[in-house]
C-alpha cells in the first residue's frame, strides 16, 4: 500500500507537447536534416491548403539562412487568406489544434500537429521562439507574434504582440530558428521540386543564402477545393461513433441518416434491425454495448461506397504532365487519374505518370516520386506501398529491365489523394499495404506500360529505319563508288537500292538490242494506282502490253499506261524501240518514288 | 603459283572478283552483301581426314542494310583497293602499316588494330588465300633455323640459294615473313627439333646435335608466328622430315604444341596450311620432372586452371595427355628445358633426345 502511494505520487498525466518532445522522430523531426525540411513541408502543407481553400493562386516564399554555424533562420511566406489573430497563438503553438481534424475530404495537414511540432522543435533545439506575421485583408493591420509552446501544459505563450505594417494585403509568414545542417540543401531542393510538380498552381519562390530560384506554375487554375462529406459508416471507429452519439440528440435513425453519407431511410432502418436497436431510441442514451453492436451493424449492412468527385481533389492527368514537363526533360510522357474507389470507408483515387529518356539517368533504378494528398513522401521508399506496387508490375512485359524497380531512364510519379492517406506512421513518409490502394496503382501502371511499350517499340522501329536510311544514303554510295575504282568501270547507281529497301515504288528503263523495257517494282506495302508517262519517237506498236492512250506530236509519241499495282508486285512492258525521251510516273507520292532510266 | 607475277595476277583476279559480286548486286539493285563462316570457338570442328581444327558450317550473312554492316563492308572494299594498288605495284606493308594508312580513309578508317587484322583474316577466308599473297606481312619475325636443309628464297635482292648450316651464323637462316617465297631444295635431315626456348636452341647447336644427327634445329620463339608453323609444315609435307616439339613443362608450353600440331582456334581457315598434326611433343614431360627428378618451380593458380583447361580441351584429349597432365597436377611442379643442365650440361645432347627420339621412332639406330 505504501509503495503504491509512493507511485501514485508520480504518476500524473503528462502532455501532449511533453509526450512528442520525447518521442521527435514519431513527427519526423528524428534529425537536424530531416527537422528543417518536415518544418518547410509543414509550413507550406499549410499555406497550400489555406490557399486552396480561399480560392488563391499560392505564392509561396521559402526562404533558409544561416545565422551562425548551426542555426538557421527559415521563413514561409504565403499570399493565403490569413489567420486572425486571436486564433494565431493556438494554430502554430497548440499541438492537437487544427480545422481539419474532423472533416472528411482530402487536405495535406490533417491532425493539426505539424506546424506545432516545428514550433516545438525550434524551441527545444535553439529555445528561440516562432515569430508569426499573418493579416487578413487590405483593411487591417498585419499581427506579429512571437510564441513558444508551454511544454507541460500544451498551451501556447505569446511573449509579444504588436501590429504591424506589412507589404501584403493578406498571407500568413512564420519564421522559425533552429539548429540544422547544410546536408538537408539538396534533400530540401528535392522536395520544393517535387511539390512544385504536383501542385502546378502553386509559385515558389526559393532563396537558399545567397542562392535564390524559383518553381514557376503552369497552371492558373486553383483546384476545386475538396468538400467534407460526412463520414461513411464503413470508415468509422467505435471511439469517434462514441463521441458523435453523446453530442447528439437525435434518434437514432435520424442519426444515421445526418451523420452518415450513404445512408437513407430504409438503410437506416436495415442497421437498426440488425443491431437490435430500435430507431426511435435517443442515441446518446445507448450503452457502450449497444454501440458495439450499432457499429458491428454499420459495418456489415451493405451501404454503396461514399462518392469520390467532391471530396477528393486529384491533380489531373494534364496538369501531371505539364508539372513533370517543367521540372525534367522526357522523351515520353503519360499520366492516368483512376477512377474513384475505396477502403474500409474512405474514397480515395489513384494517379500515377511514366516518364522516359531526355535527361533522366540512363542506367540504375527508376526514379520514384510518391505522392500523398499532393506531398511528396521523401523517406522510407522500402517501406511504402506504393514502392511495392511498382515493383510487382512485370516491367519487362513493357520492354523495360527490372531489378526490383525498373532501371533505365525511367521517371515513375503515383499519386494517392484520399480523404485518409492510411501512412505506416505518424511522420507521414509511407503509405500502408492497403491492397485496394495497391491494385489502383498497379492497374494505373499497367495501362502506362502499354504505352510506354508503345513507345518504345515505335521509337526502336525509328532507331532501325534511321539506321538502314543511314547505311543506304551515305555508306552504299561510298562502297559503290570504292567498287566501280577496284572492278575499273563506272560507279553503280545506288537509287535502286534506295526504292527497295527505303519502300518506295522503283522504275527503271533500259534499253537493248532494239529494244526497250520499263520495269516498275512497287516496294511500298500499299497498293499504288499508277500512270506512266512514256514520252519517246517510239510508237511502241508491239507493246506486250498495250498503252491505254497513245497520241503523236511532232514524232514524238506520248504513251500513258494506267493501271494498279499491288504490294510487292511488278509491271513490265517492253516493246521494239530506241528508247530516250523521258519516262515519268504519276500517282505515287514523291517521297514514295524512284525513277531511273539506266540509259542515261 | 610459284611464279611471284602471275601469283599476285591471280590474287588480284580473286579481290576483284569479290568486288565485282558487290558491284553487281549494287547495279542490279540488291544490297550488297558477303557470307562468312563464322569465327567463334563455338564453330570451330575437329576434321578428322587432315587431322586438324577448322571452322564449321555456322554462317553469317553480312549485309549492308543497316549502318555498321554497311561501314564494315565498306572498310572491307577500301582494305581490297589498298591490297589491288599494292599488288599492282609490287609493293608489300605490314598489318600495322595498313592500319596507320587507313587513317586517311574517312568513313572506312579503323578503330584499332584488332579491326584491320581481323578484316584481313576474312579476306584470307573468303579468298581462300594467306595474307602473304597479299603483300600483307605481320611484325613479328619467323623464327631461326640451324639444320642440313638448302633453301632458295626469292628476296628483293634476287634469287639467294641458303644451307642452313653451312651458309649461316649461329643465329642460323631467318624464316622470312612470306614462306611462299622460299623453295625448300634438299635436305639431308632425319627430323626438325623445334624447340622453344633460345638457350635450349644454342646448346644444341654448340653441342653439334645437328651434326651429329642429322638434324635441324628450328627456334620457335614463343608461340610460334604463321611463317614458323607454315615453315613446319611445308618441311614435313614436302619433304617428309618428321616433326618433333620440345618445350619446357608447363602448361602454356602445351598450348604451342598444339598450335603448331592442331591449329589455332583464331587462324582456323589456315589450319590445313599451318598445322602439322604429325607433330611430336618429346618433352618435357610431367613424367621426365619425376624420372631424371629435374629442379622444378610449385605451380601457380593460373597454371592449375590452365591445366585443367586442358583436361576438358579436345585437342588434348588423348590417354596420353590425360596422364601427363593428371600427374603435373598431383605433383604441382613445372620445370624449364635448361633444367637438364642439373644434370650436366651434355645430359640433354647425349642422354636424353637421342633416348625419346629413338623411343617414338623418329632415330633409327
Amino acid at each position: 500500500m505504501v509503495l503504491a502511494d509512493e507511485l501514485a505520487k508520480k504518476q500524473r498525466s503528462i502532455s501532449v507537447a511533453e509526450f512528442f518532445e520525447k518521442n521527435k522522430q514519431m513527427l519526423g523531426f528524428d534529425s537536424p536534416t530531416r527537422g528543417i525540411i518536415t518544418t518547410i513541408k509543414e509550413a507550406i502543407d499549410n499555406s497550400l491548403d489555406a490557399c486552396e481553400e480561399a480560392q488563391v493562386l499560392p505564392d509561396i516564399l521559402v526562404s533558409v539562412r544561416r545565422v551562425s554555424n548551426d542555426v538557421f533562420r527559415v521563413v514561409v511566406e504565403d499570399n493565403g487568406p490569413g489567420i486572425v489573430p486571436e486564433k494565431m497563438p493556438s494554430v502554430f503553438a497548440k499541438l492537437l489544434y487544427g480545422s481539419r481534424f474532423h472533416q472528411v475530404r482530402q487536405t495535406r495537414g490533417q491532425q493539426g500537429i505539424g506546424i506545432s511540432a516545428a514550433v516545438l522543435y525550434a524551441q527545444l533545439t535553439t529555445g528561440k521562439p516562432t515569430i508569426v506575421t499573418s493579416r487578413t485583408d487590405a483593411k487591417n493591420k498585419a499581427h506579429t507574434m512571437s510564441l513558444v509552446i508551454k511544454t507541460e501544459t500544451n498551451e501556447p505563450e505569446v511573449l509579444s504582440h504588436e501590429e504591424v505594417d506589412w507589404i501584403l494585403p493578406h498571407g500568413t509568414r512564420v519564421q522559425l530558428e533552429f539548429k540544422s545542417n547544410i546536408a538537408a540543401r539538396k534533400k530540401l531542393i528535392e522536395y520544393l521540386k517535387y511539390t512544385s510538380i504536383v501542385n502546378p498552381h502553386a509559385k515558389f519562390r526559393v532563396e537558399i543564402d545567397d542562392e535564390s530560384f524559383t518553381f514557376e506554375r503552369v497552371s492558373s487554375d486553383v483546384p476545386p477545393c475538396p468538400v467534407a462529406i460526412k463520414p461513411h459508416p464503413y470508415g468509422i471507429e467505435l471511439g469517434v461513433l462514441k463521441r458523435m452519439t453523446a453530442a447528439s440528440d437525435l434518434p437514432l435513425k435520424e442519426f444515421l441518416v445526418e451523420s452518415f453519407s450513404k445512408v437513407g431511410e430504409k438503410t437506416a432502418l436495415e442497421i437498426c434491425s440488425s443491431a437490435r436497436l430500435d430507431p426511435a431510441v435517443k442515441v446518446s442514451t445507448l450503452d457502450l454495448e449497444s454501440l458495439n453492436r450499432l457499429l458491428d451493424a454499420m459495418q456489415t449492412t451493405r451501404i454503396p461506397a461514399p462518392s469520390a468527385s467532391q471530396c477528393l481533389s486529384p491533380i489531373t492527368d494534364e496538369l501531371i504532365v505539364k508539372g513533370m514537363e517543367k521540372e525534367f526533360e522526357l522523351d515520353f510522357i503519360k499520366a492516368r487519374t483512376r477512377p474513384g474507389n475505396v477502403y474500409g470507408g474512405h474514397s480515395f483515387i489513384v494517379e500515377a505518370a511514366i516518364g522516359y529518356g531526355g535527361k533522366l539517368p540512363p542506367e540504375g533504378s527508376a526514379i520514384l516520386l510518391r505522392f500523398a494528398n499532393r506531398v511528396p513522401l521523401l523517406y522510407q521508399q522500402g517501406a511504402c506501398a506504393i514502392t511495392n506496387a511498382v515493383q510487382n508490375v512485370n516491367w519487362k512485359a513493357y520492354g523495360v529491365s527490372q531489378s526490383g524497380l525498373p532501371t533505365g531512364p525511367i521517371l515513375i510519379l503515383v499519386h494517392v489523394a484520399a480523404t485518409s492517406v492510411p501512412f505506416t506512421s505518424e511522420s507521414k513518409d509511407a503509405v500502408a499495404a492497403i491492397p485496394e490502394i495497391e491494385r489502383e496503382i498497379t492497374l494505373a501502371l499497367q495501362e502506362l506500360g502499354r504505352d510506354l511499350k508503345m513507345f518504345l517499340s515505335r521509337r526502336d522501329r525509328n532507331k532501325l529505319q534511321d539506321d538502314r536510311a543511314r547505311a543506304i544514303c551515305s555508306v552504299i554510295p561510298l562502297i559503290a563508288a570504292k567498287v566501280g575504282e577496284i572492278v575499273e568501270l563506272p560507279v553503280p547507281d545506288t537509287s535502286l537500292i534506295e526504292g527497295r529497301i527505303m519502300r518506295r515504288v522503283v522504275l527503271k528503263k533500259s534499253s537493248a538490242g532494239g529494244k526497250v523495257m520499263i520495269h516498275i517494282d512497287n516496294y511500298t506495302t500499299k497498293p499504288q494506282e499508277i500512270s506512266l508517262y512514256d514520252i519517246s519517237g517510239d510508237a511502241a506498236g508491239d507493246a506486250n502490253i498495250p498503252p491505254s492512250f497513245v497520241s503523236e506530236m511532232d514524232g514524238e509519241y506520248t504513251k500513258i499506261w494506267k493501271f494498279a499495282l499491288a504490294s510487292g508486285e511488278a509491271f513490265e512492258v517492253t516493246y521494239t524501240g530506241l528508247g530516250g525521251g523521258m519516262i515519268e510516273m504519276q500517282g505515287v507520292s514523291e517521297n514514295l518514288k524512284v525513277v531511273v532510266d539506266l540509259d542515261v | 603459283m610459284s611464279d611471284p607475277s602471275e601469283r599476285d595476277t591471280a590474287t588480284k583476279k580473286r579481290l576483284m572478283e569479290i568486288a565485282k559480286v558487290w558491284y553487281d548486286q549494287i547495279a542490279g539493285g540488291e544490297v550488297p552483301s558477303i557470307t562468312l563462316p563464322t569465327r567463334t570457338k563455338y564453330n570451330i570442328e575437329y576434321d578428322d581426314e587432315s587431322e586438324v581444327w577448322k571452322y564449321g558450317d555456322k554462317e553469317s550473312v553480312r549485309n549492308a542494310g543497316t549502318a555498321k554492316s554497311a561501314t564494315h563492308m565498306l572498310k572491307m572494299a577500301y582494305v581490297i583497293w589498298f591490297i589491288k594498288t599494292q599488288l599492282q605495284e609490287n609493293r608489300s606493308s605490314t598489318l600495322r602499316e595498313m592500319y596507320y594508312i587507313s587513317e586517311g580513309w574517312k568513313q572506312a578508317k579503323f578503330g584499332a588494330q584488332n579491326e584491320s587484322n581481323y578484316l584481313i583474316e576474312d579476306l584470307e577466308i573468303i579468298t581462300a588465300l594467306q595474307r602473304e599473297f597479299f603483300h600483307m606481312r605481320p611484325e613479328e619475325d619467323g623464327a631461326s633455323i640451324f639444320g642440313p636443309i638448302r633453301v632458295r628464297e626469292n628476296t628483293r635482292r634476287g634469287m639467294k640459294e641458303i644451307h642452313c648450316q653451312d651458309d649461316v651464323g649461329e643465329a642460323g637462316y631467318n624464316i622470312p615473313n612470306n614462306v611462299e617465297n622460299v623453295e625448300l631444295v634438299d635436305h639431308d635431315a632425319s627430323c626438325v627439333i623445334a624447340i622453344e626456348t633460345g638457350g635450349m636452341f644454342s646448346r644444341l647447336q654448340e653441342n653439334g646435335f645437328d651434326e651429329e644427327y642429322n638434324a635441324v634445329l628450328l627456334h620457335l620463339k614463343g608461340q610460334p608466328a604463321r611463317a614458323t608453323r607454315r615453315m613446319l609444315k611445308r618441311m614435313n609435307e614436302e619433304l617428309g622430315i618428321p616433326v618433333v616439339v620440345f618445350t619446357d613443362g608447363d602448361p602454356w608450353s602445351y598450348r604451342i604444341y598444339a598450335s603448331v600440331a592442331y591449329g589455332s582456334i583464331k587462324a582456323a581457315h589456315m589450319s590445313e596450311l599451318l598445322a602439322t598434326p604429325s607433330a611430336q611433343f618429346i618433352g618435357v614431360k610431367p613424367s621426365d620432372i619425376q624420372q631424371y627428378n629435374l629442379p622444378a618451380d610449385k605451380l601457380t593458380e593460373q597454371d592449375v586452371s590452365a591445366l585443367k583447361a586442358e583436361l576438358t580441351d579436345p585437342r588434348f584429349a588423348t590417354d596420353f595427355w590425360k596422364k601427363e597432365i593428371n600427374l603435373q597436377l598431383e605433383m604441382n611442379l613445372k620445370s624449364e628445358q635448361q633444367a637438364f643442365a642439373s644434370r650436366g650440361l651434355d645430359f640433354v645432347t647425349k642422354e636424353y633426345l637421342p633416348s625419346m627420339l629413338s623411343e617414338i621412332g623418329v632415330l633409327k639406330r
